[in-house]
């Protein structure tokens, strides 16, 4: 029999967890939702923006904070980048293409980091006390990060619901076709998304590095995982994300105390994939 | 059309009189590389069965893993030979393709939707042998436990690389007869209406689900032999090379690269990244890890963009239009 405060302190690490596969999938799903496109190196992208953020605190000395804003401008400017580069040309083309298309810049991007940094693991280090509540330990920095990433996605939904440019981007993944007849450009409406979602996957490379050490293959280890969220959640439903990034964590922190680290994945991944043929449309999706 | 069939011929002679040159000293690494070739290439045929269809999966890893895990542990744990595992990791991973594929079928998952799911399919079963480490040895991957230097028919371990040489084109000659049968069938027409519209197709009497196993069956089966003989060949199965998203995915790569609509499309693709890799991996040495799948990246994204139909698909487009040409022509 397992210990309770174990198994309690696994809720709560999947709480944690859960805050960052939500603030990953945040972005992801956006871009998914707007311009109805999978970037499958997404999380590749969040990888480089941890580099971005390691590399300017340890190398140039830079404050994390600051690094953690210029990390937001790269993650920005990487997002412009592949839609410009990549996305652009291929818009019209067959969805599995796009979603090849940006199975090379995994590749790529994977690679590149193992030419240019090697496979070593690197992290900044933070070291914040962590806290005891009744024989539980919770990491301080995990903590800090969780509230900021509620408070970036907080941010997304005030800047989609309540300016110009996000209402016409919320309008144009209701309906591509009507908003050009509305007078509004979609086009520039896209390069706006995949700057935000870039923006998004900064922020969250900014919050991530100082949990976890980056490395080469980063994304591979929680790439699917996103995308799973964001398909459970309903693509482009940014609330039904939020939830299903928390139950995904939970069954994978508490099935990994359970059973094992890999069965408690295992079990996600089962899970997802069932619940992908009951309900085809996200866990929240309304028959029709 | 003759002149097809002499070409064929002579390629056929010419691949078959390889392990009979005189090679010097590299012979052995040459014989190699060709070996790999040939079974990968086997293996992207068989995933551009269900990929010229629309039905793009992203986790042959998983069947991949299943048939070299199969008849690995099955000798290894219960001496059955490789005759017998071969046949019983296939059947078991076709159970899986059609368990995974008759949900999928039924409940309309295709597109992108399609590729997730058999992603995470990949990903449970690399995930499932790295967990059992006490049987299939873990990340660590296993080993072929045949002793030291065994060699003979039973375990079907040959210390001579010639003899896998003709296995390994014997395997790759199968999957290109049963990729022209597919071609030639019933079945195409009525797949390639499936992968345009589901329902138009059901509405005029194709049994949308029916065809849409077969194929994956089909498939599914012959990406479990070859991932069996390459544990064979290699006597070594290890989860990262034969199971998960990176192995997945580089098939769905060489595919595209050659071309997934035309017969030697996939050999093709296969042929230049096997040769690509090996090459650069000669000429720096481990001095640059990673050069390769750097280009790779790269040349899927300029491919995708530029040339969707592939090296060779692209090259039998035009050959086909500049023959073509003349004769429309010339009836004046």
């Amino acid at each position: 029999m397992i210990d309770p405060i174990f198994l309690l302190e696994a809720v709560i690490n999947g709480i944690l967890l859960g805050g960052v596969l939500a603030l990953l999938a945040l972005g992801l799903n956006l871009i998914f939702g707007v311009i109805d496109i999978v970037w499958i190196a997404y999380v590749d992208l969040v990888a480089l923006c941890m580099y971005a953020v390691y590399f300017l605190v340890t190398l140039y000395g830079w404050p994390l904070p600051l690094a953690g804003v210029a990390s937001i401008g790269v993650g920005a400017l990487l997002g412009l980048a592949v839609h410009q580069l990549i996305i652009t040309p291929i818009l019209a083309s067959p969805p599995i293409n796009q979603l090849l298309a940006t199975g090379g810049l995994l590749f790529f991007v994977q690679s590149c980091a193992t030419l240019l940094w090697s496979t070593d693991h690197r992290s900044v280090r933070v070291t914040l006390p962590t806290i005891e509540v009744g024989g539980i330990f919770i990491s301080f920095t995990r903590l800090i990060a969780f509230a900021l990433s509620i408070l970036a996605m907080i941010g997304l939904y005030f800047f989609l619901t309540r300016t110009y440019t996000g209402t016409a981007i919320r309008a144009v993944s209701q309906d591509r076709e009507a908003i050009a007849l509305m007078g509004a450009r979609p086009q520039r409406l896209y390069l706006v998304t995949s700057a935000v979602g870039g923006a998004m996957a900064g922020i969250a490379g900014a919050l991530l590095i100082i949990q976890y050490a980056v490395h080469p293959y980063f994304g591979g280890a929680f790439g699917p995982l996103t995308f799973m969220v964001c398909v459970l959640g309903g693509l482009g439903n940014m609330v039904g994300a939020f939830f299903a990034a928390f139950i995904m964590a939970q069954i994978i922190s508490v099935g990994g105390v359970l059973v094992s680290t890999e069965m408690g994945y295992v079990i996600a991944f089962v899970v997802f994939i069932v619940l992908m043929f009951v309900r085809p449309g996200g866990i929240f999706a309304r028959r029709a | 059309m003759t002149g097809r069939l002499a070409t064929w011929a002579l390629g056929l002679v010419v691949l078959a009189a390889i392990p009979a040159m005189p090679l010097g000293r590299a012979q052995e690494y040459i014989w190699h590389v060709i070996i790999q070739i040939f079974l990968w290439s086997f293996i992207g045929n068989a995933w551009s069965l269900m990929g010229r269809f629309g039905l793009v999966s992203l986790g042959h890893g998983a069947f991949l893993g299943v048939g070299a895990y199969g008849t690995v542990l099955l000798w290894n744990f219960f001496h059955v030979t490789p005759w017998l595992g071969v046949l019983a990791s296939i059947a078991l991973t076709v159970a899986l393709a059609l368990i995974v594929a008759y949900p999928c079928s039924r409940f309309q998952v295709v597109g992108h939707y399609f590729g997730l799911v058999t992603l995470a399919v990949g990903e449970v079963i690399r995930l499932l042998i790295v967990a059992e480490r006490d049987w299939t040895g873990g990340s660590l991957g296993v080993s072929l436990a045949t002793g030291a230097g065994a060699s003979g028919l039973w375990t079907l371990q040959f210390a001579d690389k010639r003899v896998f040489y003709y296995v390994g084109m014997a395997a790759w000659l199968f999957g290109l007869w049963v990729w022209w049968r597919v071609d030639r069938s019933m079945a195409r027409a009525a797949m390639e209406a499936i992968g345009e519209d589901e329902t138009a197709a059901a509405s005029v009497g194709i049994h949308v689900t029916r065809f849409k196993m077969g194929i994956t069956a089909l498939s599914a089966g012959l990406t479990a032999l070859g991932g069996t003989l390459l544990a064979l060949y290699l006597a070594y199965a290890n989860p990262d090379t034969l199971s998960g998203i990176g192995v997945s995915l580089r098939i769905v790569f060489a595919v595209v690269l050659g071309g997934m609509y035309v017969l030697l499309g996939p050999s093709v693709g296969t042929a230049l990244t096997i040769a690509l890799s090996e090459y650069l991996r000669i000429y720096f040495g481990i001095k640059l890890i990673g050069i390769a799948e750097t280009i790779y990246g790269l040349a899927l994204i300029l491919f995708i963009i530029f040339l969707p139909a592939g090296i060779w698909g692209s090259l039998a487009d035009a050959w086909r239009r500049r023959r073509a040409a003349p004769a429309r022509t010339a009836p004046a």
